[in-house]
């Protein structure tokens, strides 16, 4: 399998704050990526160093098996669309289309004229006087219809409803299916788009600790409840990445498959176990009050 | 049909069900052709790659075969295949969870088994 994008041992500093820290991964051609986390975790950094905006403080980072900086081989490769793109104050849509279709060498202009369409963006209107939904509708037409070969969309879809949202996933679905490349989705809306990933990335605190196959991840955390002293008796020896107490009651969150010896002793304590979403693992693994490096590497 | 997946399960477990219970209630017949990778993906919006770990996993199975050059199509004689496997699931799922419920609400074997009969006439 080649490699779009290798990173090892990248890290980032400002100053004493590490951005990111020391962070690998790699990202095999053809696939769907998310790149998860919360806001300020890193994930931007990292992408700006993928698509070299932004200089490393140590590490290695090699996009299409070369370096990407001043690359233009490289660079010809990537479309990166941020989440605040700017453009020129004279620019109209087309005129970003235009722009974009010489940038882009396998940029698809009939597929981009379909995009307009679908998203009704008015083509001769200022990009300055667009409104924010519309505005992100021109970075997702932009990033759709280039195909690059690494695709990376960061918190796309601001201002855009569930209509416009869907649409794109929509879009995005049936033209990879397609056209097959290496796309990176940034976004907090996990639920929305797990379906779409089939690898996931979680970034917390500029370090990365979670990198696996989505479907794997999936059915990976339970909860259980139940009388507070059965529910910490059934818990002991076990990875809890969330506590829950009601009353008399608890309900806590495991990280680790039960085995069936585990589901026969829980119930017997009266325990019941329900599973827990994608969305709701990485949410307790980021949201600052265990380690969650730590509870994945046990 | 329920369109949306749960995300608290592995999404290919989940097609290759519903392709199964697809299956089971006739909608695919045996040696009828199963949509593509590609439609199956469009369809529920989940990664193609998702989906053919799900039909990979019939294959597997010998539930599915392929045609080389047209796709992948239903074997024969799995529909009764298909069928015990779930009958044997049907006790672990429903009966054993079933009677648990019943114990903590203090039915008795005979009421429970009058009201499945009663749950029967109903349908």
């Amino acid at each position: 399998m080649s490699l779009a994008v290798e990173i090892n041992g990248l890290s980032k500093s400002y100053g004493k704050v590490k951005a990111v820290d020391n962070v690998s991964f790699s990202l095999e051609e053809g696939k769907i990526y998310g790149l998860l986390g919360r806001n300020g975790a890193g994930k931007t950094t990292v992408m700006h160093m993928i698509t070299a905006q932004l200089f490393a403080t140590s590490g290695q980072l090699k996009v299409f098996g070369e370096e990407p900086y001043e690359n233009d081989k490289v660079l010809s490769q990537i479309c990166f669309i941020k989440e605040s793109q700017k453009y020129p104050d004279n620019f109209r849509v087309a005129d970003v289309l235009d722009v974009s279709r010489l940038f882009f060498p396998n940029w698809d202009r009939e597929f981009a004229d379909s995009l307009v369409q679908d998203f009704k963006l008015p083509l001769k209107r200022r990009v300055k006087k667009l409104s924010r939904g519309m505005l992100s509708s021109v970075g997702i037409i932009v990033g759709l219809a280039s195909r690059a070969p690494l695709t990376i969309f960061d918190e796309p879809y601001l201002g855009l409803d569930a209509v416009a949202r869907s649409l794109f996933y929509d879009r995005l679905l049936a033209d990879y299916a397609e056209y097959p490349r290496t796309i990176v989705l940034s976004t907090h809306l996990i639920d929305e788009v797990s379906q779409l990933l089939e690898h996931v990335l979680v970034i917390d605190n500029g370090k990365l600790i979670l990198n696996e196959e989505s479907d794997a991840l999936r059915g990976r955390a339970c909860s259980v409840a139940g009388f507070a002293s059965q529910v910490e008796n059934f818990l002991e020896g076990k990875t809890v990445i969330h506590r829950e107490p009601f009353a008399g009651l608890a309900s806590a969150t495991i990280l680790g498959h039960l085995s069936a010896q585990d589901r026969k002793r829980a119930s017997d304590l009266g325990l019941e176990i329900t599973p827990v979403s994608l969305q709701q693992m990485i949410i307790y693994l980021t949201n600052g009050k265990i380690d969650g490096e730590a509870a994945i590497a046990r | 049909m329920t369109i949306s997946m749960d995300d608290s399960r592995p999404i290919f477990l989940q097609i290759a069900e519903r392709i199964e219970n697809d299956i089971i209630e006739g909608r695919l017949p045996e040696e009828s052709q199963v949509p593509s990778t590609n439609q199956f993906a469009s369809f529920y919006q989940i990664n193609p790659a998702t989906v053919m770990k799900g039909v990979n996993l019939l294959v597997d199975q010998e539930i599915l075969y392929k045609k080389r050059g047209i796709g992948m199509f239903v074997a024969t004689g799995v529909r009764a295949k298909i069928m015990d496997k779930r009958k044997e699931q049907f006790y672990e799922q429903y009966i054993v969870s079933m009677v648990k419920e019943a114990e903590k609400l203090g039915i008795t074997a005979d009421q429970l088994t009058e009201m499945i009969k009663r749950g029967d006439k109903g349908q």
